[in-house]
């Protein structure tokens, strides 16, 4: 057994993770499928999507899949970057926002 | 990459889970042709790019042409009832002398007649005349336009060709090309640029259409998709950027087994610019002749023959069964 967490070649094991829990797995894939191909939104904008929530979730795999499929549907390097920063915007913003327990906090207990 | 590296990779792919073994799990080994409907014809391989995917290795420095007694006999085998294309290819088929001379002895013929052109050559003398030749003979053009980004489609085909392309466009468009209403047909291919594999064949030819339309007001009928296939100058790219592995894998684990019973090779022939017969373009480039005991050469010819032979298949045929399937008429679901 490999002594790496992360392998490059566990991705392709995900059609596999129904083992075990068959009935779940496969109302997940079904689920999966039908919400990453086209319906109002084109398979392109959820690709990107996609790709933006993989790099804010440091998914490798997810990362890696959603890189080639956006490659494959002639998405830009510029769109890629741009959603990417969307989803580093969305961290930073939701981060700070919390600043503002901190600020109720301190403003309740300092004199 | 010579014809014996390129051998030695594919030989090393065919080592383990080969395309065979693949057919034979899926009952669709020997795989048969099931008729010949498309004549393909390579006429020259000399091309005036040299583009970075090109599987034949077309260039100016390219030699040797489909001789005048050879396109006599494509015109002949042409003309029997069964064959519904010709497709022509090179290279650039524009580069071959006779080119003018066969496409009117063609459209005689009254088959759907289409060329293949990288679109650039058209904006140089002497094969300009072209533009006008097609529209005269009712040639459908399929043009080569990788990606609908002009950085893109640079990066496979040299500095400048996008513009040159999108010109070639315009100007078959003037001529009523890409226009679903005028019966001139003017369709675009598309190959990734890197190593990874097409996007559905709907949703590129949607981008290709916004795109082409809103930035530079050119039109096209439509979008063929194509898998990049591990042979020739592609393969020497996969090989050189450590990407081969993992490309192989993908083609693998991307094997439809729907993809097989509509395979390109099962009702084309594949004419080489000697006049030899082969399965398809890439056999033709890796120089695999047909099955034992088949016609081998276009002028000895014989449809019933060459009609139900045995298909010659390697590992690069995973290119063409990958995903949707792969053609040179696009994906093949």
């Amino acid at each position: 057994m490999s002594q790496q967490y992360y392998e490059k070649d566990d991705l392709q094991d995900f059609p596999n993770i129904a083992e075990y829990a068959s009935e779940q797995g496969e109302k997940f894939f079904e689920y999966y499928d039908r919400a990453t191909s086209a319906g109002k939104l084109t398979e392109r904008e959820k690709s990107l999507i996609a790709l933006t929530v993989a790099t804010v979730r440091h998914c490798p795999y997810c990362i890696d899949a959603y890189t080639n499929k956006c490659l494959s549907l002639g998405v830009g390097h510029d769109e890629m970057m741009e959603a990417i920063h969307v989803g580093a915007a969305m961290v930073a913003g939701d981060t700070l926002v919390h600043a503002t327990q901190m600020r109720k906090i301190v403003k309740k207990k300092e004199m | 990459m010579d014809l014996r590296q390129q051998h030695e990779l594919l030989y090393r792919m065919d080592k383990t889970d080969s395309f065979m073994d693949r057919l034979k799990g899926s009952a669709a080994y020997p795989l048969r042709a099931q008729s010949i409907e498309i004549l393909q014809l390579n006429v020259t391989r000399r091309c005036n790019l040299c583009c970075r995917h090109c599987h034949v290795e077309g260039s100016p420095e390219q030699t040797g042409e489909l001789s005048r007694e050879n396109m006599e006999a494509c015109l002949r085998v042409a003309a029997i009832p069964e064959i519904t294309t010709l497709d022509i290819t090179g290279g650039a088929p524009e580069m071959h002398p006779r080119l003018e001379w066969f496409l009117k002895e063609a459209a005689g013929i009254g088959k759907r007649l289409l060329v293949r052109s990288n679109g650039a050559i058209l904006l140089e003398d002497p094969y300009r005349r072209y533009l006008d030749i097609y529209a005269e003979t009712g040639v459908e053009v399929v043009l080569s336009l990788p990606h609908p980004l002009r950085e893109r489609t640079d990066r496979m085909r040299g500095t400048g060709i996008f513009e040159r392309i999108i010109t070639a466009m315009k100007e078959l468009n003037k001529r009523g090309y890409g226009n679903s209403e005028t019966g001139r047909i003017l369709n675009l291919v598309h190959n990734p640029v890197g190593a990874f594999l097409p996007g559905s064949q709907q949703a590129l030819e949607s981008e290709y259409r916004s795109r082409l339309r809103q930035d530079y007001g050119v039109e096209f009928n439509s979008l063929y998709c194509l898998t990049n296939c591990p042979v020739g100058r592609y393969l020497d790219f996969l090989k050189r950027s450590g990407n081969l592995p993992d490309y192989i894998n993908l083609l693998k684990q991307s094997f439809n087994p729907e993809a097989v019973q509509n395979l390109m090779c099962r009702t084309t022939l594949s004419v080489g610019v000697d006049g030899r017969l082969f399965d398809c373009d890439f056999n033709q480039v890796l120089d695999l002749s047909l099955s034992d005991g088949t016609p081998a050469h276009i002028r000895d010819f014989n449809y019933e023959k060459l009609s139900r032979r045995e298909i010659v298949v390697r590992s690069h045929c995973f290119a063409c069964t990958a995903g949707s399937g792969s053609s040179c008429q696009g994906a093949l679901e």
